[in-house]
């Protein structure tokens, strides 16, 4: 499966990373050659095979539906690179 | 006369406790290697103040009597793990300024059983890698030189492992999600253990991917192994997928007494092209089982050749929706923005400045692969695969198989930017004999058992039943008396 610079272009878009148009042919090429050794999956037989979904056998737990946490606002925005009156702030927003 | 920060964790508990040395000046040493170790770049954030309000806490326990084996004892921490209030940035730039409000559930452990922090440990970025070339603070070196050229301590812990190999530290946290912790430790000739998958909590430990990643310790022998992963593992209900059973005492197990056990060979990690010392080593290591007592079986893991390849379509797809997060809004950096620009660039332009090129890469694979039209194809297929990888494990386990022995890696540690121009799949067959562990989610463990023909150090990988970390280790521990691995890397630094 070779990748084209427009599917790069749309992968890089789809993972919300900019990438400079220069800069997508060498993308598009080392995308394919990551994708073309993963082709060699294609060689297995997996009829009858499910994939698999938790490596060791047990139920994911399960824990009680009640606030065990809460009231850290303040800990909360601690980090935000923008917070202003209890929220964290983004460019405006116009749908 | 050693310095105590040349000491194992063993021998320093033990002194520690008999009152011939204090946790205080213990960390005193370490502090001061620490600080005479910059050339590493090992240690990427130092906290000398909360190690030595630590380690006067540990002179107190101590002092009462009935510490545990932890308390007093200097240890780094990966970047990837949060420590409360210490930068904790998976070495990425996306991460730039965070200090975590909480601990995560490992290091809570570490410092409730009376461990000494003294400093946030360098590594790939997010984990992504296999020479720690593509952290944000720059490339660690390996502490073994051998000539002019600055070698790789290998990676993702690369930190750790060059940190540990130089007595920085008594040991250090590793993650390993496809060979992070066997990979380094083999490069740097120290010891390194990755459990099964659900032993220690994932809580507060940075995502790469989450179905493979398990945190482990990296120290200076099989024993300082045991006694360090018993202080780490342990049900926590904050990780759903934490294990709800008993953890041995590890270190108890360490019998040395491998006789009648079954030692299984799997005859498909004798790769196309693989180094003769390699062979050699992996040789030697055989003859030492079978020295012990140990019963030596050909067995087939006939998948193996598929590992690379399904972990290559497994491990980004995860990390693709694991690092969704890094959006500029909670945490980290966020990009200067044009005038105009609305969400959509603020996320483009924060990813784009904030990951580094291996990191956008697996992002980007991760999401081809789970994009529509090729999810099944690609990611569908590859946990199918994975299926039958742990599958051929598990035939080998139920017909009596007690450890399997493999190399570690496919060489010695390789010259830093030597693999600049490769493509990126060359540097992904580093991983080549460790990320089947993971993909079955076992426990392996990697042992220094030699120098090659250069002088550095190579390294064999032990793989153990689920849950028997306990026999891993004591298998483990045989090897490394049998091999008596002691050199260590001169001091240049």
């Amino acid at each position: 499966m070779s990748i084209d610079t427009a599917t790069a272009r749309k992968v890089a878009k789809l993972a919300r990373i900019r990438v400079q148009e220069a800069d997508l042919p060498k993308l598009a090429e080392q995308l394919s050659g990551i994708l073309g050794f993963m082709e060699q999956l294609s060689e297995v037989d997996v009829t009858g095979i499910e994939p698999m979904v938790s490596v060791t056998p047990m139920r994911l737990a399960r824990r009680a539906d009640v606030v065990s946490d809460g009231n850290i606002q303040a800990q909360i925005l601690a980090n935000a690179p923008d917070a202003r009156e209890g929220f964290f702030a983004v460019p405006k927003v116009v749908e | 006369m050693t310095n105590p920060n040349q000491m194992t964790i063993a021998a320093a508990r033990d002194a520690l406790r008999k009152g011939d040395l204090s946790a205080v000046d213990l960390t005193m040493s370490c502090l001061t290697a620490m600080d005479a170790g910059d050339d590493l770049n090992a240690f990427v954030h130092k906290t000398p103040d909360i190690a030595l309000t630590q380690a006067r806490a540990a002179d107190v326990r101590l002092k009462a009597g009935g510490a545990p084996d932890l308390c007093g004892i200097p240890l780094g921490i990966k970047d990837l793990f949060c420590t409360k209030g210490v930068a904790s940035q998976a070495a990425s730039k996306i991460l730039a300024g965070f200090k975590p409000e909480y601990e995560s559930t490992v290091t809570t452990k570490l410092f409730d059983a009376g461990a000494v922090m003294l400093g946030k440990l360098n590594m790939d970025e997010f984990a992504m890698g296999s020479s720690n070339e593509t952290s944000c603070y720059g490339d660690v070196i390996n502490p073994w030189k051998i000539d002019d050229r600055k070698l790789t301590p290998g990676g993702s812990s690369g930190g750790s492992a060059a940190a540990v190999a130089a007595d920085l530290c008594l040991g250090a946290t590793g993650t390993d999600t496809g060979g992070s912790i066997r990979q380094p430790a083999a490069f740097t000739g120290i010891t390194g253990i990755k459990p099964t998958y659900g032993r220690v909590s994932r809580w507060g430990i940075v995502a790469f991917a989450s179905s493979l990643d398990q945190a482990g310790p990296m120290t200076k022998s099989v024993r300082d192994a045991a006694i360090f992963l018993r202080a780490m593992c342990g049900y926590d209900a904050k990780d759903s997928t934490s294990a709800n059973i008993p953890v041995p005492d590890f270190e108890a197990a360490l019998t040395g007494d491998i006789r009648g056990k079954k030692i299984g060979i799997p005859k498909e990690y004798r790769m196309d092209g693989m180094p003769a010392e390699i062979e050699a080593l992996w040789q030697n290591g055989v003859a030492m089982m079978k020295d012990a007592g140990a019963v030596i079986v050909d067995i087939s893991l006939p998948h193996t050749k598929y590992a690379l390849p399904a972990y290559y379509v497994i491990a980004p797809a995860e990390a693709s929706s694991n690092l969704a997060r890094y959006d500029g809004v909670r945490y980290g950096h966020r990009a200067k923005l044009a005038a105009g620009d609305g969400i959509t660039e603020m996320y483009e332009k924060t990813r784009a400045e904030g990951f580094g090129p291996e990191v956008q890469r697996r992002i980007m694979v991760g999401t081809y692969v789970l994009s529509a039209g090729f999810y099944d194809a690609y990611y569908n297929r590859a946990r199918k695969v994975r299926a039958l990888i742990k599958r051929d494990f598990e035939l080998a386990f139920e017909a009596g198989i007690d450890a399997i022995l493999t190399p570690a890696t496919p060489s010695s540690a390789f010259g830093l930017g030597e693999m600049a121009s490769a493509d990126p799949v060359e540097m992904y067959l580093n991983d080549v004999f460790t990320v089947t562990v993971n993909l079955a989610g076992l426990p392996g463990v990697a042992v220094p058992v030699g120098l090659d023909a250069k002088g550095l150090p190579l390294g064999l990988q032990l793989i153990g039943r689920p849950w028997d970390e306990a026999g891993l280790l004591n298998h483990a521990y045989v090897l490394e008396q049998a091999a008596g691995f002691v050199a260590k890397p001169a001091k240049w630094w």
